[in-house]
């Protein structure tokens, strides 16, 4: 049978370069880098030239670059981390987040506000979008953390981030005067944008990103903390000194290898995925909204994700279009209850104003590097007919 | 997202891939709906009921036959996810040609087993076409006594 993934941004092939250059770290150089010894050392080299590498793609110091599990980890060791090292400094004790953050960050801060924290979630527009006015309004003196997204993974949307690190960092001059440039800090989860948007930290202004692996071509289980020079961030595991006590654990020298290459290969070829993605997955929103009654666009129309095609169905329900699409061979994802394992659809999707009945008919396509315009002109030949069936199938009202 | 496939048994994507008795009935004496639009399942039962005189006593008279109650056909429509089609879809089979008190005694836990179990947070998908059976039925005599009120009222 014929096999279409459009899940990327689920999780993503490791490039075959990726896979080559990590080869040498599993049997042979398989040194611990703690060690003193030549097989340590030469595992300490590869990490630490990876570490530049990835600091020469950001743009960034060497020693701002921390290697931990996934994306998840990531944002739990920077909002935990900061958030606590902060309080400890009587800094304060506010978080300000938003209603279309991924779990990894919503359920990290809710963490927080049961020890005592106090949660501004702030609301999004039919699109998604974050008001940077509405975060200024957000912050008060007591204010230490603003997490917000890059991009959104579900529908797509970008959010304004460098608008939003600076009204944050003209609001914290203000508000912590001790700590001018650090002491209102801002943590951005980048997981889905890194093969589409610019990444150059001192374009973005924040103090903390988090991005994993595998969303770009390379492997799962390891990820990167950026954290500014300057931001104090708490452990939050314990037995090491590894990654300056931030992550102890033996490093996974394979996977950091292997990391380091494929954002090097992701960004390097950025451009062109970018015009080559934008093109077919316009053709893909297009082809939907023209062929499929009732169905909407969900996320910004223009400031959105290139590969991330997301609707509703109205009166199809999201795991049954998924089963029917994975018989035709056909990978995508839904935010709809009975994917998630909860009864509730999508925050994200409810978060826009999207009342819950058509939350429940949500597709999200994710496209990627390896797909082919024949892909999507299938696509389009499948999905009306599916959605066509399964509407047959439902009660009229 | 885990392996949509492996979560349900081949019975449950037998009757997703090809329900049976799916579609709206026409002359039948009993419906409901059951679920709603919002929590993401919607079920609508639909049963012919027809009564039939199973033996008559010798003598003839005025006494009746004793008469047997059978649901002779049974159709769905459903909104919903793999498992709200698989359990209204197996549920109209097994309550078709069945007298009405036995297809009352169906419960969730019959659906579930004749599909081959379903997944945990699947279970009130069965719940739902337990309800829409015997909302079916409770509806279809409903109408049954109220259309023998109006009979004296009309004369």
């Amino acid at each position: 049978m014929k096999r279409v993934y459009l899940d990327y941004a689920a999780t993503t092939p490791v490039r075959p370069e990726v896979v080559e250059v990590m080869k040498p770290y599993w049997t042979e150089k398989f040194g611990n880098p703690s060690s003193l010894h030549s097989f340590g050392q030469e595992a300490r080299q590869a990490v630490e030239q990876a570490r530049e590498q990835i600091a020469g793609i950001l743009a960034c110091l060497p020693e701002e670059i921390f290697f931990t599990g996934t994306t998840t980890t990531s944002d739990n060791l920077a909002i935990l981390g900061a958030a606590r090292a902060a309080k400890k400094k009587n800094r304060g004790d506010h978080l300000i987040t938003s209603s279309v953050e991924h779990h990894a960050v919503l359920d990290t801060c809710r963490v927080l506000e049961k020890e005592g924290f106090r949660l501004t979630i702030l609301p999004v527009n039919k699109f998604g979008e974050i008001d940077p006015g509405q975060v200024e309004k957000a912050i008060d003196e007591k204010t230490v953390l603003v997490t917000i997204m890059y991009a959104n993974n579900e529908m797509g949307t970008i959010q304004p981030i460098k608008e939003i690190s600076q009204v944050v960092k003209k609001k914290g001059v203000l508000i912590h005067t001790d700590r001018p440039g650090s002491g209102l800090l801002v943590h951005t989860d980048a997981a889905a944008t890194v093969e589409y948007l610019d990444l150059k930290l001192e374009n973005l202004g924040v103090d903390l990103m988090t991005i994993g692996a595998h969303k770009f071509g390379g492997p799962k289980g390891v990820g990167i903390l950026y954290l500014k020079k300057g931001v104090e961030v708490e452990p939050v595991t314990f037995g090491g000194h590894h990654e300056r006590g931030l992550w102890p654990g033996t490093e996974a020298v394979p996977l950091i290898v292997g990391m380091a290459e494929a954002l090097g290969l992701a960004v390097s070829s950025q451009s062109s995925a970018v015009s080559r993605v934008t093109k077919l997955g316009d053709k893909l929103i297009k082809g939907v909204l023209e062929k499929i009654p009732e169905t909407i666009l969900t996320g910004h129309p223009e400031k959105r994700l290139a590969d991330i095609a997301s609707f509703c169905f109205k009166g199809a329900e999201g795991e049954a279009i998924l089963l029917r699409l994975d018989a035709e061979g056909i990978a995508a994802s839904s935010g709809s209850a009975c994917t998630s394992g909860t009864l509730e659809p999508s925050h994200v999707l409810l978060a826009m104003g999207i009342p819950p009945e058509i939350a429940h008919g949500s597709i999200r396509f994710s496209l990627g590097r390896e797909t082919t315009e024949e892909e999507i002109d299938y696509v389009l030949k499948v999905l009306p007919k599916i959605i066509d069936d399964i509407r047959k199938m439902a009660p009229k009202f | 997202m885990t392996d949509i496939q492996g979560l349900y048994s081949k019975k449950v994507l037998d009757h997703f891939f090809h329900p049976r008795n799916m579609g709206e009935l026409k002359g039948a004496n009993g419906v409901a709906t059951v679920g709603n639009p919002v929590c993401g399942d919607v079920m609508r039962m639909y049963i012919k009921v027809k009564s039939h005189i199973s033996k008559k006593l010798p003598g003839g008279s005025k006494s009746k036959g004793k008469s047997e109650e059978i649901i002779e056909d049974a159709k769905f429509q459903t909104l919903g996810c793999g498992a709200a089609i698989a359990t209204s879809s197996i549920a109209t089979e097994m309550i078709k040609g069945k007298p009405l008190e036995e297809a009352e005694k169906l419960t969730n836990k019959a659906v579930v087993e004749a599909l081959g179990g379903l997944p945990p947070a699947k279970i009130h998908c069965s719940v739902l076409a337990e309800e829409a059976v015997k909302k079916a039925i409770e509806d279809y005599r409903k109408k049954k006594t109220s259309s023998k009120h109006q009979i004296p009222n009309n004369n």
